[in-house]
């Protein structure tokens, strides 16, 4: 076995300096009716790494994935286009194999791309600051509401219906495992315009929301003051680069899903949540965030995971959160895609999916298809088909598109309606190719 | 070694670090369709190649169980397999879209539905779901579980969650973020869970115990030997009882922690089953239970619906969905790898061999930082460096730091709390005797050196990018980012 390198005189040479006549005998603490004996599990037969290859390769096969087909489905993880260098960094095993960085002097490298990451997601933002990322856009959004409850000593939470429905339902889950009410607002013709915010700890916006449509966050501000509570703001990071961050509007907590930034979809794991705050806020934001500091007995720069307090591993019980790890190695991705693309890359590629977005719009159109929501929207929206979404989905995945998310699973009365997004690698002639397969499939 | 400039430092106006794909669709006027863009963003402007240098260099500075040794005791730094990188990379796993239909992710579902049955056969429970997405992630879903359990019952009054001094941070946060209150149960002289005092505290509180979060073996790297009968306590009074499996690598073909008496456990396949930390995540969670719990699973729960794998969303008990999708799927495309790399046949070679590493280090380590307690450890062993301190002011963490000189990364510091001037070793089975003799020679010498020069620990690291660096300064004075000019 090349992962376990023992040979039989090692093992007997080891035993011996030990004492015991066996590794049997090690376990000797374990009660006999416990144990299994070796070889003993009903398992499938170990694989040599050539055959290894050669079956993930067939089950990987089956698979309709988006090389295979052309994916205009996106919900909060979306195709886009990945630079070689997010692979060739990622794959250093010195990143790759780290673990936490508990011992900063040995581990500088994976602490200053935290530093460069914190930086880079605070300004996509337009915040004072972001720490050292989430699991997913999911739970970080819950995690936001939890610290706003915290801040704001209530117990109820305000949400919008145009939030993306799985993050509402972890939201569901955090919020009853510790018993914090949730209130969903609607969101009719597709933004949220009725906050009934009061007594709240905070009202949880997304921008552009799940429908695409982007929310009027001036708006939204203004009720969270009404009612005294926090704006959280749920931001797509790429729109973020030519729309007016949400910080811009005010925002205290900005959480987001970094997948768009150089992770791939990967059936949705592992990706990297964001989060964002207000500088008053950074003594109660989860998970964990990286300083800048010096040497004790010189003056040269370094970094170190900080505010240790209030981390897990020191409150205990009273902590108010209990992530341990995250997910640095996505971050690591996220920050060499922000680093590769840049300030005016990073721009093209907002703006080439608003672009190929606009066109399928019109070229929908002129078939009759009918856009759902009449406002402003950034790289998703929503159409009313005269057939069942999910029929016209299934039709479209013969034709060679993964063609968008049926929304009636998750909204009441929209059985009809297909939730279609468009990114920046979508060719003029591939939209060309989806928006005929659609009127064929229509017809 | 020179130090790394921030990338903001090295940006110039008008580089770019890729070829951006083109667009060929007409141009929009923006503000007509997206209204008020933004002209304040501050990113960096770099070549690729500088992107490049940027990030090697900073490879340069950073530790890995490629780089060298990695003894941190609770982390299992093993060894993670190139092949399992190789496959989480093919195209019909990477490419899926989590919302396309499960009928055209058959593969995907195999490997889901795999992994969960050789991590059940592996543990002994009826049930695994791979939804949670870290290891602390899978405690505090187990502990949903236990709440949505209690409360079918009427049995909401359950508020107290039991867990040993011993225990992990997580474990008394996963339970504080579930609304429970928390109560200490010591460990007795020899190791393990203070039965008495266990006794005393149900009889006290049973009514009211929601739970008992034990960690086995326990961070003290000891096996408990009264599992069964814990168990069995707690059952007796209504309680449940959790297993931190952060320790399963210790159990891995050996012996099977639902055969013990366990109602649930989390796993941490970055730990146990070789998917890469990435340097503290992702992290993949897993969690394993008996039967009464299942109508509580997180949605969806991949399982055999007439012979076919289906993602199941029809599940009125649920406690709902615990993370935006499948979990971390990509690293269960590598665990699987690796599952199936070890097989029937190799499987129990994983426990075997981390056993006697550790055991091999400890017996070796004894004479110059005593074991914590006197029996066969399990896959880590805890050490105490507190003669030192007592003698020469030199602190398990002087020592620990005087190991990054010797070319190692140093162990665990500090846990589990209850032990002194604590050192935890963890070599696990994929380290080499001249590994372990090599990171022995050093511990010895540097306990050689505590005594002749403390100095020379309370300054280490010195042969490093930086010395030992302000912990303090950094929570004082604040500075989480960059600011542009």
């Amino acid at each position: 076995m090349p992962y376990v390198p023992h040979t039989e005189t090692d093992t007997q040479d080891m035993l011996a300096v030990i004492g015991s006549h066996s590794i049997d005998d090690l376990f000797r603490e374990i009660p006999a009716n416990l144990k299994v004996a070796p070889g003993s599990l009903n398992l499938p037969p170990a694989l040599d790494e050539h055959r290894l290859m050669a079956h993930l390769t067939e089950i990987a096969s089956k698979n309709l994935d988006c090389t295979k087909l052309v994916s205009f489905l996106g919900a909060g993880i979306y195709d886009r286009y990945i630079p070689a260098t997010v692979g060739a960094v990622i794959s250093r095993g010195e990143f790759l194999t780290a673990y936490t960085p508990y011992q900063p002097e040995a581990s500088q490298g994976y602490l200053q791309t935290i530093y460069e990451f914190q930086t880079m997601v605070a300004e996509l933002y337009g915040m004072d600051l972001a720490n050292a990322s989430m699991y997913d856009g999911a739970t970080s959004m819950a995690e936001a509401a939890i610290m706003a409850t915290g801040i704001k000593g209530r117990e109820k939470v305000v949400v919008s219906e145009a939030v993306h429905p799985h993050y509402r339902q972890v939201l569901a889950t955090y919020c009853w495992s510790i018993g914090i009410d949730v209130v969903t607002v609607p969101a009719k013709d597709g933004v949220t315009t009725e906050w009934n915010a009061a007594d709240s700890a905070c009202i949880i916006v997304q921008y552009p929301n799940f429908f695409g449509c982007i929310e009027d966050l001036a708006a939204a501000r203004k009720a969270a003051d009404e009612a005294g509570a926090l704006l959280i703001v749920v931001a797509d990071p790429i729109a973020c680069a030519l729309l007016r961050s949400p910080g811009s509007y005010g925002a205290d907590v900005v959480v987001g899903e970094g997948q768009p930034m150089g992770i791939a979809m990967g059936l949705g794991g592992p990706v990297v949540g964001l989060f964002a705050c207000k500088k008053e806020y950074v003594r109660h934001i989860p998970g964990r965030i990286v300083g800048k500091t010096k040497e004790l007995h010189g003056d040269k720069i370094g970094y170190v995971m900080t505010l240790r307090t209030r981390e897990q591993d020191i409150r205990r019980e009273k902590a108010t959160s209990n992530i341990c790890t995250n997910e640095a190695l996505m971050a690591l991705a996220a920050t060499v895609y922000m680093i590769a693309l840049g300030k005016n890359g990073m721009t093209q590629v907002a703006t080439s999916s608003v672009r190929n977005t606009q066109y399928a719009i019109s070229a929908l159109k002129g078939i009759g298809v009918k856009v759902k929501f009449g406002g402003k929207v950034f790289g998703e929206f929503v159409v009313s088909l005269p057939k069942n979404a999910t029929q016209v989905r299934d039709a479209m995945i013969e034709k060679g598109f993964l063609a968008g998310l049926p929304l009636g699973t998750y909204y009441d009365g929209m059985d009809n309606d297909l939730l279609i997004a468009v990114t920046e690698i979508r060719s003029k002639e591939q939209i060309d190719a989806f928006v005929s397969a659609l009127q064929e499939v229509l017809a | 070694m020179l130090e790394t400039p921030l990338i903001f430092d090295q940006s110039r106006p008008g580089r770019i670090g890729c070829n951006v794909p083109r667009c060929d669709t007409p141009e929009v006027d923006l503000s007509s369709v997206v209204g008020e863009t933004r002209d304040d963003l501050h990113l960096p402007e770099v070549s690729e190649l500088e992107l490049l240098r940027h990030f090697t260099n900073l490879s340069h500075i950073n530790y890995g169980i490629e780089t060298g040794f990695y003894p941190l005791g609770s982390c299992t730094m093993k060894y993670n397999p190139k092949i399992n990188e190789q496959t989480a990379r093919l195209a019909g796993f990477a490419n899926l879209h989590p919302m396309q239909p499960v009928a055209t992710i058959p593969g995907a579902m195999e490997i889901l539905y795999g992994v969960q049955s050789m991590l059940m056969e592996i543990t002994g429970f009826s049930t695994i779901t791979l939804q949670p997405v870290a290891g602390a992630h899978g405690e505090m879903t187990c502990l949903m579980l236990i709440k949505a359990y209690h409360e079918s019952r009427g049995e909401a009054n359950r508020t107290i969650v039991l867990v040993p001094d011993s225990a992990h941070g997580t474990n008394p946060a996963s339970a504080a973020r579930c609304g429970y209150s928390v109560k200490s149960i010591p460990t007795d002289a020899a190791g393990n869970t203070d039965l008495a005092a266990l006794e005393a505290e149900l009889a006290l509180d049973g009514p009211n115990v929601a739970a008992l979060m034990l960690t086995n073996p326990s961070t003290l790297g000891l096996f408990e030997p009264n599992i069964e009968k814990i168990c069995k306590m707690l059952h007796e009074v209504g309680g449940q009882v959790f297993c931190d499996g952060a320790n399963m690598n210790a159990m891995v073909g050996t012996t099977r922690p639902g055969d013990h008496g366990f109602d649930c456990m989390h796993l941490n396949l970055h730990k146990t089953f070789s998917t890469p930390h990435g340097g503290g995540g992702p992290g993949c969670g897993a969690i394993g239970l008996q039967s009464h719990l299942e109508p509580f699973l997180p949605k969806p729960v991949i399982r055999l619906s007439e012979g076919k794998i289906i993602a199941d969303e029809e599940r009125p008990q649920s406690i709902g969905r615990v993370a935006g999708f499948y979990g971390q799927f990509l690293m269960e495309v590598r665990a699987y790898t690796y599952l199936r790399a070890f097989g029937k046949e190799h499987m129990a070679d994983i426990s075997r061999y981390s056993v006697l590493n550790a055991n091999y280090v400890r017996e070796r380590l004894k004479d110059v930082l005593p074991p914590a307690h006197d029996r066969p450890c399990m896959h880590e062993c805890i050490l105490t460096a507190e003669k030192y301190k007592k003698e020469h002011g030199v602190r398990a963490l002087d020592i620990s730091k005087r190991l990054i000189d010797y070319g190692f990364h140093p162990p665990t510091n500090y846990f589990p709390l209850i032990v002194p001037e604590c050192l935890m070793i963890e070599p696990t089975e994929t380290e080499t005797k001249e590994t372990l003799d090599e990171f022995c020679d050093a511990m010895i010498a540097i306990c050689k050196e505590a005594v002749e020069d403390p100095d020379l620990l309370h300054d280490a690291p010195s042969t490093k990018v930086v010395g030992r660096l302000d912990e303090t300064l950094a929570v004082k004075s604040l500075d989480v980012r960059w600011w542009p000019a």
